[in-house]
C-alpha cells in the first residue's frame, strides 16, 4: 500500500533495487510495472522504452537533468531518501517538476516518514511509500501539518505575499 | 518592529500543535529518539549535559519589552531563574522538561516569538546589526529585508534537510557589525551608482573547524531578486554540499572545492530560471514590512554635552557603554551582561523583567539582544542618561566594560554542552576577576576576547583578537590561545600562538600578552592594530621565553555547576546516564 494523492490505495508498482554490483545492462526487469533505477533505464532504455508503461528511480545523487529527454514517456518517477535526513530528494522533485515540467506520479521512496511528508508534497511529491514499520493511517495526518506556507514551490506558484491580502490584524 | 498577521499567528500556531504532537509521540516510543533528534533540534531544542536546552528565534535581535518579560516568565516557571543570551541573537535556557517544551512554545506564540529552526541542519535565524534603525554610518535599514528573508526561510519546504546548518547575517551600515563575512551568507545591503538598493553578497564563510573568510559572490544583487538569488546558492549547496562527512559538510567546504568563480556559475545557472519569476520581492510588500520599522516618535531634541561633570563612574559608563545615534539628542545604550562573576549572556529573571521596566520607561518599549551577548536600549534621550545607568547599576548591567577585555564572548562550554573539550564559563569568570579594574581596563581599551568551549567555535574564538579554544588532550581540559583575528570590515582568522595552557595558566598568559601590547603600542593604537603592525613573533616570544606558572587553585574553584542534580527523575536519554 502506499499514500497517494491524500488517500492510502494498493501500490500498483514493484522497485527494483538491484546489487549494486550487478551491471545496469545485466539486470533482469520482470515484466509488468516496475520502477527502475536511473542506471538501468540508461543502460536498457531502447528496450524499457517499448514498454506501455515505464517508471524510474532516482537516487539522491543521480541528476535529474538526465531525464530530460524522456520526461514524459514516465508514468512514475520516484527519488530515494537513503536517510530522512538526506534532503537532496527535496531539490530532485522541485527540479523534475519546475525545470523539467514532469506532471506523473512523483513518488517518495526509501526512509519516508510522517514526519516529512508536508514538506515533500509542498517540492512536487504525490505519492509516497512510507517505510513499511510506520502506520499509514497515522502518517497520512503528517500532510496536513500546516495551512499557510509562506513560500511559492510545488504546490503553490506564489509566494504568500503574492497570493495574499497581508497585514489585516 | 515587525508585527505578525493572521497568516504568521496561524503558522506559528500550527507549529505549537505540531510540535505538542511530535512530543507526545516520542514520549509513548511512537517515535525513537534517532526520529525525534532531528525534529526537536529544528525546533531549538538540544539535549545537554543536565537537562534539554531550549533555544528560542529573536530575530535579527529585536526584541519588545513583553517579549523580554515573556523571557523572564519561562526563566522563572520553567528554568532556574536565568537564561542565556547567544552569539546569534538568541536566548537558551539550560533546564527544561521535555513535556514542558509545547507549553512554552505555545506561551512564547502569544507573544508572536517561537523556536523555529534554531538549530538542526536548516537554515537558522539571520542576525543583524544590533544598531539597525538607529546607527549614524547607516546606509539603509536591513531589519525589512531580514524580516522578509526570515519569512522566505521559515519552513521553507527544500531546504529542511540541509548537509549542515546554514547561518545568514545582514548589515546596512559602512561598519560591519554583524560579522557578515563569517556567515555561511553575508548580506550587505548598498546603494550602487544609480541610488538603487540591492546585495553585495558573501557565501561560504564560517567559523566551526575550519574557519574562512566569506567570499563575494556577487557585487550588487537588486533587492527584488534577493529571494531568487540566496535561493540558487541555497538549491546549489543542497545538491553538492558534502554528506559523507558533517566536518565536511559546510557550504565554505564546496565553495573551497569548486572556487568561488565555478560556484557562481552554477548558481547564476540555476537563478536564470527564477530571476524576475513569482518570487522577485514585490514593492507592496517592501513597504508592508518596512511600515513595521518605521522611527519611533522622536521628539525634536539638541544633543546634550553628556560628558561634562566629575563623577568618574558614570563618565567610564558613557565612554563605554553610550554609543551615538542618528537623531540628535537621543543615543543608544548597551546594558552589560558581562558583570564579573556572572557567565557572560546570562540574565536572571528580575534582570530580564528589569531591561523590559527599563525599554518601556526610557526606549520605547524596545530591546535588542547583540551577537557580543549584551542588550541595546536604542532610543535614549540623552537627558535620560544618568537616571537610565543609576537604575541599569542596581541591577548588575551597568558594568562599564563594553568592548572592552572582559566583555567577553563566551559559549556555554563544558559546563552544559556535550559539544564541548572544556569549560568556558568558569575560565571566563577566572579571567574577569584577575583583570577586574576598570582603570587598566579602559587602559588597555578595545579588544574582544573570546572563548570557545569547543571546536564548533560557537563563541567565534578565530575573530576573536585574543581566542581561546578548549581542547582535550587525554581526557583533561586545555586551552589553545591564538591572537590577531578580527570581525567586521577588516575580518581576519586569528593565529595559535603555540602549544596550549592549562585552565590555570591562562590569565598570566594573557597578562604577558597585554605586556608586549602596552610596551609596543602607539598612542591610542588598539591591541589589533598592534598585532598586525609588529606581528605575531613578539608575543609568542614573549608567552613563551618563560613557563607560566599554573594557579591551580583557580582551576580547581568551579566544577560546582557539573555536580549539580538534574532537575527532575531523568531527562529523557541524558548522554550524562
Amino acid at each position: 500500500m502506499i499514500i497517494k494523492n491524500k488517500a492510502i490505495v494498493a501500490d500498483e508498482w514493484t522497485v527494483l533495487r538491484p546489487d549494486a554490483e550487478e551491471a545496469a545492462e545485466n539486470v533482469l526487469v520482470a515484466q509488468g510495472r516496475v520502477i527502475v533505477p536511473m542506471r538501468v533505464w540508461q543502460a536498457q532504455r531502447d528496450t524499457l522504452v517499448q514498454r506501455a508503461e515505464t517508471g524510474v528511480w532516482l537516487a539522491s545523487d543521480d541528476r535529474p537533468e538526465d531525464l530530460q529527454e524522456d520526461i514524459q514517456k514516465f508514468t512514475v518517477i520516484a527519488v530515494d531518501f537513503p536517510k530522512f535526513a538526506d534532503g537532496r530528494g527535496y531539490s530532485l522533485a522541485y527540479l523534475l517538476r519546475e525545470r523539467l515540467g514532469f506532471t506523473g506520479e512523483l513518488r517518495a521512496i526509501g526512509d519516508v516518514l510522517r514526519d516529512q511528508l508536508y514538506y515533500m508534497q509542498r517540492v512536487g511529491f504525490d505519492s509516497f511509500a512510507l517505510r513499511s514499520d510506520k502506520d499509514m493511517q497515522a502518517a497520512l495526518k503528517g500532510l496536513n501539518d500546516f495551512s499557510i506556507s509562506y513560500q511559492a514551490s510545488c504546490d503553490q506558484s506564489q509566494p504568500l505575499f503574492r497570493r495574499a491580502q497581508r497585514g489585516v490584524l | 518592529m515587525y508585527r505578525y498577521d493572521q497568516f504568521d499567528h496561524q503558522l506559528i500556531a500550527e507549529r505549537v500543535a505540531q510540535f505538542r504532537d511530535q512530543v507526545s509521540r516520542r514520549l509513548s516510543d511512537e517515535l525513537t529518539e534517532d526520529e525525534f533528534r532531528i525534529l526537536r533540534l529544528q525546533n531549538g531544542l538540544y539535549m545537554q549535559i543536565h537537562a534539554y536546552m531550549l533555544r528560542i528565534a529573536v530575530p535579527y535581535g529585536l526584541l519588545s519589552s513583553a517579549q523580554v518579560r515573556m523571557f523572564a516568565h519561562i526563566a522563572k516557571k520553567y528554568d532556574r531563574d536565568y537564561g542565556h543570551f547567544t552569539t546569534r541573537q538568541n536566548i537558551q535556557f539550560n533546564w527544561i522538561k521535555l513535556p514542558d517544551a509545547p507549553d512554552i512554545l505555545a506561551d512564547l506564540a502569544s507573544v508572536e516569538m517561537h523556536a523555529i529552526q534554531t538549530s538542526g541542519n536548516c537554515i537558522r535565524n539571520i542576525t543583524c546589526d544590533e544598531f539597525a534603525g538607529v546607527a549614524r554610518d547607516e546606509i539603509v535599514d536591513p531589519r525589512p529585508y531580514a524580516e522578509i528573508l526570515r519569512q522566505w526561510s521559515t519552513f521553507h519546504p527544500e531546504f529542511a534537510y540541509l548537509p549542515r546548518k546554514f547561518k545568514f547575517s545582514i548589515t546596512g551600515a559602512l561598519d560591519d557589525r554583524a560579522a557578515i563575512a563569517v556567515h555561511d551568507i553575508g548580506l550587505a545591503v548598498v546603494k550602487n551608482d544609480q541610488g538603487e538598493v540591492g546585495f553585495r553578497v558573501l557565501v561560504g564563510g564560517g567559523l566551526g573547524r575550519t574557519p574562512v573568510i566569506g567570499s563575494e559572490i556577487c557585487a550588487f544583487v537588486p533587492w527584488q531578486d534577493v529571494i531568487t538569488y540566496v535561493e540558487s546558492i541555497v538549491r546549489v549547496y543542497n545538491q553538492y554540499g558534502r554528506r559523507d562527512n558533517m566536518y565536511k559538510a559546510r557550504i565554505k567546504i564546496l565553495v573551497k572545492a569548486l572556487g568561488i568563480e565555478e560556484f557562481k556559475r552554477q548558481v547564476e545557472a540555476d537563478w536564470l530560471h527564477t530571476r524576475g519569476g513569482p518570487c522577485t520581492i514585490t514593492q507592496a510588500e517592501l513597504n508592508r514590512v518596512s511600515a513595521c520599522f518605521t522611527a519611533p516618535a522622536y521628539e525634536d531634541l539638541p544633543d546634550e554635552d553628556v560628558f561634562q561633570g566629575d563623577n568618574k563612574a558614570f563618565a567610564n559608563w558613557l565612554q563605554r557603554n553610550v554609543k551615538s545615534h542618528k537623531m540628535p539628542g537621543y543615543a543608544a545604550v548597551v546594558l552589560s551582561l558581562k558583570q564579573t562573576g556572572i557567565a557572560p549572556g546570562d540574565a536572571t529573571t528580575a534582570q530580564l523583567e528589569a531591561a523590559a521596566e527599563l525599554a518601556d520607561r526610557f526606549s520605547f518599549g524596545e530591546v535588542r539582544a547583540t551577537h557580543m551577548q549584551n542588550l541595546v536600549l536604542a532610543d535614549v534621550k540623552q537627558t535620560d542618561l544618568f537616571d537610565l545607568w543609576l537604575s541599569a547599576q542596581e541591577l548588575g548591567m551597568a558594568t562599564p566594560n563594553i568592548g572592552l577585555l572582559t566583555d567577553i564572548i563566551c559559549c556555554p562550554g563544558g559546563d552544559f554542552c556535550t559539544l564541548a573539550n572544556a569549560r568556558s564559563i568558569p575560565l571566563a569568570k577566572a579571567i574577569a576577576q584577575c583583570f577586574d579594574d576598570i582603570d587598566f581596563l579602559h587602559d588597555i581599551g578595545e579588544i574582544d576576547l573570546n572563548i570557545s568551549g569547543g571546536v564548533n567555535a560557537c563563541a567565534h574564538h578565530h575573530i576573536g583578537h585574543i581566542g581561546i579554544l578548549g581542547v582535550d588532550k587525554d581526557g583533561e581540559e586545555w586551552y589553545q590561545v591564538s591572537i590577531g583575528g578580527a570581525q567586521g570590515n577588516n575580518s581576519s582568522i586569528g593565529k595559535v600562538i603555540g602549544r596550549s595552557f592549562s585552565f590555570g595558566q591562562i590569565p598570566e598568559v594573557l597578562a604577558r600578552l597585554l605586556t608586549v601590547y602596552v610596551e609596543h603600542r602607539y598612542d591610542d593604537e588598539r591591541f589589533i592594530d598592534t598585532v598586525r603592525r609588529i606581528g605575531f613573533e613578539p608575543f609568542k616570544t614573549y608567552v613563551y621565553a618563560t613557563p607560566v606558572e599554573n594557579d591551580k587553585e583557580l582551576a580547581g574553584a568551579d566544577y560546582a555547576l557539573l555536580k549539580v542534580g538534574v532537575p527532575y527523575d531523568m531527562p529523557y536519554y541524558s548522554p550524562r546516564f
